[in-house]
Parts: structure tokens; sequence; C-alpha cells
């Protein structure tokens, strides 16, 4: 029974084992994609460490005769489930293996404990889309074999955060059957990070990159919390045709207790561009090369590591399904021609939408 | 900041040029009897091929380039939003204005349209061919024509005894009506494609935005580039001349002064000598090439003033004998669309998606050959003839004491010259002295003084009520105006201080310093690495664009000749900004970003 895969070890044949998260993270090291190094813990080591702790009669116990539209109960009841999944022992099995993982990225990196990101990675059931992502399954700037086995038990936790627990009951998903894998990742010290998408959200033109970048740490972009600059460049021509700056009032970064918090921004760096035009180009090549591995349009977490010389230092966090525009049915610009070229020329010559904005 | 421009008829005369109407057909002004349709229009100057003020003769060309358009539209293939375009002149410049059609018409011009234009391009390359038969053939017969002055006495063989029963003074003003004629046949055959050649053009652009809307409009130019076209002829010759003069020796001849000696040097060699008949062999037709637009007698014309030839040539010598490079990326731009072209296509959607951009494409690219290449058959060839034969013409009358210099001809409107010349041949049949030795020198003298006034008055960019949205799609296209650059005309052009903005013509950022030139005379001004700022450039600029950095037009759209042209040189423009040659100055250090279209001043 495996219970650490590395990324660099990633093959499509453990995709299950892994999740989402260590599948995207394992792919793009395949294919030779910038990502920071890391392995995956998985399914099985939560599999195991539940069947030692016996949590699913617990879980059946709390779950029996819960009414999802009792937001007090649902909230106790869940609390009660995560108190117990943080509090469960690991079996040796997995806490050795985990922390020798562990101490192994921190020889590679040159650095005693060094800084992981500590992440949920889910199978496909039970959360496919990002509306699950958010508070509790994200962990930033672990350091230290300790903390990052309490990291790993708070992830498996946020299985049963009281929106995704409501969730699988409506859905008539079985909670035994629940996996999840956690991906321990070295953390980017950021100069900026955002996310991009490999077509314009607000018209799913796919010929286009969004990218939305802040100062510091990416979770800002990622929750919603900060409100980020905004770039759009066209994927063939690596023309930038839109830029928007906006008031960066506030970054995620790291504090000097060692933790990633929320703070105010500079003034003068608050409305300066949170990247340089070389580094909206990185970021877009980047994209575009994730989506043409992937094959379908992408959803990218991306930073600008500090660490790293300019010129090498752009790296990617995070690749997966764009999820909105992949599901509309792209309305076909024919509009009914059909290689009748002359009726489309017609069209063009009666249409004023020709009048060219600059 | 207002919203309209001014009336026609609110337009003061300069001082200096009252009376200048005289100059123009009378059909050609704005006038109380027509002045309700005239006021209900909007008219733009038409800066891109007229930018100056047309002599009395030289608007003939401006009549029936403008004529033959419209009538394609209207009465050939019945476009069916857009008829012709309603001309005028206003104080020597002229002035167009679109002419819609009746909407109650439209069913019946689609289905006329459909079956008409759909015959041209489903037969196009046949039919390019045939044109390219007409257009050597019209030409032909225009160098045929000759202008001398009337013999003495008529040949007794070949004139008289050969029962012919006609003489020189019939034929002379027989080969001045066929010049006419032949100016007239000409732009019919210009027009004959022209129109759908840029609906081909627009209908691929339309669809790119359609499928892509974020896609920069240069992204499209691009996949339709790359193409040889006869327009780079001409400087792919002097190129061709250069290497060969490093290649046998003889590029010293270059240093010996102007054309007389360099040709003196040359003729004393073997090698020299055949240097010349590579020349002349070059000459015919490849430099009937205006240093303008070909639309002004006096541009100056390649084949006729041949110090324009040889220091391109003396330019592409030092690049020859310094090692650099003088080819096109012709190959790096092929390559490049190709890319360009497969990377969109794999993002289309679907298979029939992929289809029609193919289809569309393909037929971007097949009209692409005509679109350019009419340019240098018609505007640089053609009417290099007819500028000499004209000036063959106006010579015989300065022989006949008519006047003094052989262009004072262009003073005079083309039914005028019909009448000198019907005083010269009856002077000479009577024989009497002609009244013309009196009677044009004064008028021609006033004129010039007219012309003179109307040049130093900047002509407004347009008159009347501009519409809500510019529809037009020639207008849009080629003439680069929209409705950004009428809202720019009309607030006097106050962008972001320190910056202009214009079409993003061809890709590269570049800073240099700004030479600021009004007319190709002034090519010679420009240093290396510096940056062209022009009202427009002509397509025979381009030996010098391996010399400059970059170029900054007033006017001109995404699809002008000057826009292709830089494209196909690699050359940064920014065009159509409107203002460059008003708030530049030579000097000024500028930014050119040909990628977004902006230039910023960085002083």
């Amino acid at each position: 029974m495996t219970m650490v895969v590395w990324f660099n070890e990633y093959s499509p044949s453990v995709k299950a084992s892994v999740g989402g998260k260590g599948a995207s993270l394992g792919e793009m090291t395949g294919a030779g994609l910038p990502v920071p190094p890391g392995f995956a813990l998985t399914t099985a080591a939560f599999r195991a460490s539940k069947d030692e702790a016996g949590l699913d009669a617990e879980l059946a116990a709390h779950l029996d005769g819960l009414n999802t539209n009792d937001t007090n109960m649902v909230s106790e009841r869940c609390s009660e489930i995560r108190r117990a999944i943080e509090g469960m022992a690991m079996p040796s099995a997995v806490e050795d293996e985990l922390r020798s993982a562990y101490a192994t990225l921190c020889s590679e990196s040159n650095t005693d404990n060094v800084p992981v990101a500590v992440r949920s990675s889910a199978t496909s059931e039970d959360s496919p889309d990002a509306s699950f992502a958010g508070e509790h399954d994200t962990y930033l700037w672990v350091r230290g074999a300790d903390d990052v086995v309490e990291a790993v038990r708070r992830c498996w936790a946020s299985l049963f955060t009281d929106r995704a627990t409501c969730y699988r009951v409506e859905m008539g998903y079985e909670h035994h059957t629940v996996e999840m894998s956690v991906v321990v990742q070295k953390m980017v010290r950021p100069v900026s990070a955002g996310v991009a998408f490999t077509l314009n959200p607000l018209n799913g033109d796919r010929s286009q990159i969004c990218i939305d970048s802040a100062w510091g740490f990416g979770e800002g972009v990622v929750s919603g919390e900060v409100t980020p600059d905004n770039f759009l460049i066209d994927k063939v021509m690596f023309e930038i045709g839109r830029r928007e700056i906006s008031n960066k009032t506030h970054e995620f970064r790291l504090t000097d207790h060692d933790t990633v918090e929320k703070v105010e921004t500079e003034k003068e760096r608050a409305s300066e561009s949170s990247l340089t035009d070389a580094h909206i180009k990185a970021i877009a090549t980047l994209a575009k090369e994730a989506e043409k591995h992937y094959g379908c349009p992408q959803d990218i977490e991306w930073a600008v590591d500090a660490d790293l010389h300019e010129g090498e230092n752009v790296v990617l966090l995070q690749s997966r399904p764009e999820t909105v525009w992949s599901k509309k049915q792209s309305d076909s610009a024919s509009g009914g021609s059909n290689g009748d070229f002359m009726a489309s020329i017609v069209s063009t010559l009666m249409n004023p939408l020709h009048t060219q904005k600059r | 900041m207002p919203d309209r421009f001014p009336s026609p008829f609110e337009i003061a005369t300069p001082e200096g040029a009252e009376g200048w109407q005289e100059m123009y057909v009378y059909s050609s002004m704005f006038s109380e009897s027509r002045r309700d349709f005239e006021d209900s229009m909007f008219w733009f100057q038409d800066g891109v091929h007229w930018p100056n003020v047309l002599t009395p003769w030289d608007a003939t060309f401006f009549e029936f380039a403008i004529a033959s358009l419209s009538q394609y539209n209207t009465r050939h293939l019945q476009v069916p939003p857009a008829n012709g375009i309603a001309f005028r002149i206003l104080n020597g410049y002229g002035y167009l204005s679109p002419v819609p059609a009746d909407e109650s018409t439209i069913e019946e011009r689609v289905a006329n349209f459909t079956d008409r234009a759909g015959h041209y391009f489903m037969n196009w390359n046949d039919l390019y061919d045939n044109w390219m038969t007409k257009i050597r053939d019209l030409v032909g017969e225009l160098e045929s024509l000759e202008f001398n002055p009337l013999p003495e006495i008529e040949d007794a063989d070949e004139v008289v005894k050969s029962g012919a029963g006609l003489g020189s003074g019939y034929a002379l003003q027989d080969n001045y009506h066929r010049i006419v004629s032949l100016g007239l046949k000409l732009w019919n055959y210009h027009f004959e494609f022209l129109n759908l050649g840029y609906a081909a053009y627009l209908d691929f652009f339309m669809f790119c935005k359609t499928v892509f809307p974020d896609i920069p409009d240069q992204a499209i130019a691009k996949m339709v580039a790359g193409v040889e076209v006869d327009l780079f002829r001409p400087d792919d010759e002097l190129k061709r001349l250069a290497r060969k003069a490093v290649d046998s020796g003889v590029a010293d001849a270059f240093s010996a002064g102007d054309v007389e000696a360099t040709c003196e040097v040359l003729k004393g060699s073997s090698e020299g000598q055949a240097w010349i008949a590579s020349f002349e062999e070059s000459a015919e037709p490849w430099f009937n090439f205006s240093t303008g637009s070909g639309f002004y007698h006096h541009d100056k014309i390649w084949i006729e003033n041949l110090e324009v030839p040889f220091e391109f040539i003396r330019n592409y010598i030092d690049k020859v004998q310094s090692g650099e490079d003088l080819n096109r990326p012709v190959d790096a731009i092929r390559a490049e669309r190709d890319r360009v072209v497969a990377e969109y296509t794999a993002l289309l959607g679907s298979d029939e998606e992929k289809g029609e951009f193919e289809g569309k494409l393909g037929l971007a690219r097949v009209v692409f050959p005509y679109v350019e290449n009419h340019n240098f058959y018609v505007e640089h060839w053609s009417h290099s003839v007819i500028w000499r034969k004209m000036r063959q013409l106006g010579e015989t009358l300065v022989k006949e004491g008519f006047w003094s210099d052989a262009d004072d001809i262009f003073y005079l409107k083309r039914t005028e010259v019909e009448e000198a010349l019907w005083d010269y041949y009856n002077s000479w049949a009577t024989p009497e002295a002609p009244a013309g030795p009196s009677y044009w020198p004064p008028i021609i003298e006033r004129r010039k003084g007219i012309c003179d006034a109307l040049s130093k008055a900047k002509p407004s960019p347009a008159l009347g009520v501009p519409p809500e949205v510019i529809t037009e799609p020639f207008t849009v296209m080629l003439w680069g105006i929209t409705s950004d650059s009428v809202s720019a005309w009309l607030g006097g052009g106050d962008a972001k201080e320190g910056e202009l903005r214009g079409m993003a013509a061809s890709p590269g950022i570049v800073e240099g310093v700004a030479r600021v030139i009004f007319s190709a005379d002034q090519i010679g001004e420009l240093q290396d690495g510096e940056i062209l700022v022009a009202p427009l450039t002509a397509p025979s600029w381009a030996p010098i664009f391996g010399k400059i950095q970059a170029t900054v037009t007033d006017t001109g759209g995404m699809m002008s000749h000057a826009a292709i042209v830089c494209r196909e040189y690699g050359v940064p423009a920014v065009t159509g900004t409107g203002f460059a040659t008003t708030n530049l100055s030579t000097g000024q250090r500028i930014r050119v970003d040909g990628t977004n279209g902006t230039v910023t001043v960085l002083d």
C-alpha cells in the first residue's frame, strides 16, 4: 500500500489515489512545467488511518438523522466530526512515511524545516469544482514535521465542513466511501501571485489568457479577498490587450512569526502593477503550455518566486480544467451560412459591427 | 467639444484664393442647387490619396477614381448596403461622402450582388490573369501616343499619298482624347475587383472578431501576409542592382557625384556598361514608380528622376559592403504567419468553424495579390506614362509659345487642354497666330497663386454632422476612419498629454529620434535609426525602411498600402494618428509601440 507518491513519480495509474490536485501537480511535473517539488499523501493513507481509528462507525453515529436544513444541528455535528478526525492517531505506517517524505523534501531543498503548503486533494465525485475550495483545506507556510502532520489531519477534517457534508447528504453519497489525498508542496515565497485562465472568462474567447495578480501570496486572489490587477493577453500574438491595475489595499504576506497573514499594503505599492510585462508573458507562456498538455482550457495558479532569478522565477502552482465555458455549447460563428461564402460576405457588408474601436 | 464639423457652406475662402472654383469642373463644386443634400451628408477629406491641393488637370484622376469606384458599387455589383461615394472639391481639397443604398432595394441588391460578385470570386484567378493582359495592353496603347509639334508640311508618302485622309492635327487631338479616355478606362479596370477584394478581407476580419472577440487587428493582418507581390519588385530591383554593382566591381562609380558623373564612370568599363544595361532592363516597368501616391503631376517618378533610385542604390551598396543583409524577412514573415494561422485554427471550437476559417482566409489570400498589385500597375506604372505623355504635350505647347514650362499644362482643366489644342491646331491649319500665348499665361499665373494660397490653409478634416456609427466598410478598413478618429478630430486631438493613438499597423516597440517630413523630397533628410513621421508613406519609400526604426503617420488604416508594406518589411508602424505631423517635431525622442498603436513623447 503506497502512502506517498512524489510529483515526479506520478503516473496516470495512481491518479485515483492522489486526488485532483495531486494528479495535476504530478502531471505538470511530468510535462516539464516549473512546479515546486512535493508529494501526495495518498487516499490509502487516509483509509488506513480511518480504519485504525474506527472512524466510520463514529461518522455514522454523528450523521445519523442529520437534517441538512437545521444549520445549528449541522454545525454542531460537523464540528464534532472534524474534532474526531483531527484528534485521530495516525498509524505508524502512515506517519513514518509522511515524516520521512518531509525530511527528504527538506534535504532536497537545502532547507531545514522547509516551508510547505499542505492542501486537500479531493477525489472527483466529492467536489468536482472550485466551489468547495476555501477554508480548512489549505495550510500555508507550515514548517517542521509535527506541524505538517497536524496540517494533514486538519485537511482530512475539511472533508466534513458543513457545506461539504450537506452536499454529500443531498447527493446521496455515502460518507464512509469518501476518499481524500493531501498534497504537501514546497512553498514559494512570492513577490506576487495569482490565477490565470486560458480563455477570457467574460466572453469565453479562447484566444486570450486572463491573469489576475496581487502582491504576496495568491490566496487572496483565489478567495476573492483581494481585488487583483487584471491583464488580458492574446495567446497567439502575446500582445497585452488590456491592463487594469487595481488599488491593492491588502495582501497575504509572510509575517515575522512565520505565518501567512492578511496585512495592509504600503500606499505606494498598492497602486503599482504587481507584474512586469516580462512576468505577464512568462505566466501566459506557462498557461499556454499547461493548456496544450491537458488539451482543454485551464484555470491555473502561479507565483513569482522571490528566491529565483528574473527570467526563471515564474512557477506554476496549480492547473485544473476550466469549468464554466467548457461546459457551454460554443455558438457556431457560422450563423448558418454553412459554406455559402457569398451569404457570409453579404452579411459582413450589411453588419455595422466593423466600426472598429482602437 | 463640438459634436459636428462646419457646413461646407460655412468654410471661408483663404485670402489670395478668391475665384478658385474656376479651376474645377462645375459639378464637383458644392452649390446652392444641391445644398439640401450636401448639408445632410458627412464629408471627410481624403488625406490618404489626395493630401495636397488639386491642380486643375490633376483633379481628373480624383474624379475618375471616385466615380469608377461608385459605378461598380451602384451599377455593376450592387453592393448591398452601399452605393457609391459622392465627392466635391473645396478650397482645392477633395472631400468624400459614402452614399448608402435605399433600404427598400436591399433585397434585390443582395440577389444581384450574390450573382455578380459570386462570379468574380469563383473565377478570380482567370479574371485576374485577364486583367493583367488588359492593363498591359492599355499601357502599351498609352506608350504609343506621341505629342510632337505639328509639322511644317505633312509627309508626302505616309500622310498624303497613303490615302489615309487624316493628318497630324487630327492625330494630335485624337491622341489627347485617347489619353483622357484611357485614363477613365484605367480606373474602370482599377475598380473591377478592388471593392470585392476588400469585401473578402473584411469578411475574414469579421469572422475572426466574432470567434475571437479580443483578437488584435494585427494578428488578422499577419495571417494574410507574406505573399510576394509586384509592389515590392521595384525595391527588389534596386537591391539586385546594388549587389551587382558590388559584385562586378563598379560600386565606386556611385561615389563619383551626381547621376551624370556616376554614369560617365560606368560607361568607361564593360562591367559598367553591363550594369547600365541591367538598370535599363529593371527600369521598364519597375521604375515607373512614384515617390508619392501617383495622383499628382509633381510627384517624382523614379525613371524620370534617376537621382532618386541612384541614391537608394548608393545606400544599398553601403549596406552590402558592410555585410548587412538586404533581404526582406520573407521567410520569417511566412513562418510567423503559418504559426499564427495554425494556433488560431487550433483554438476554434468545431470542424465547421475551422472549415469556414480556412475558406475565408483562403479567399483573403486569393484576393491579396490583386489588392496590392493593382496599385503598382495603375497608380504607378500607368499613371507614370500618362504624366510623361502630358508633359510631352505640355512641352510641345511651350515650343508654340502657349506657356513657359511643360508643367504649366497641369493648370488647365482637362476640357481646357482640349480647347488649347484646338487653338493650336487651328492656328497651324490656317496658319495664323494662336490666341493661346496671350490667353493662357495670365490664367496660369493666377491659378498658381491661388493654389499657393490654398495650400497654406489647412483643410478641415471633415464637414457636416458625423453619423453615430461609421458603417461603410472601406471607409473603416482603408481610410482608417472610425467613430473614434472622428471624435479625435472633433476634440482637436486632445488625447492623453504626450501620447498619440493610432492603428497598431505593424508590430514592435522602439525608441528613437523623430524626423517629421511632409513629402518624398525630404526622404534624404532621414538619418540612420531615426523614426519617420509623415502625413502618409508611399510604397516607393520602402527603400529607406532599412534605415529607420519605425514609421508614424497621420492617415491610413490597417489594410492601407503603407501598413501592409511596413508589415512586410518588418518595420514597426502606427498609422492613422490624425495629428502626428502636427504634434511631433524633428529631434524629439519618442517611443513607438506598433504592437498597441501608441506613440509617446519621451522628452
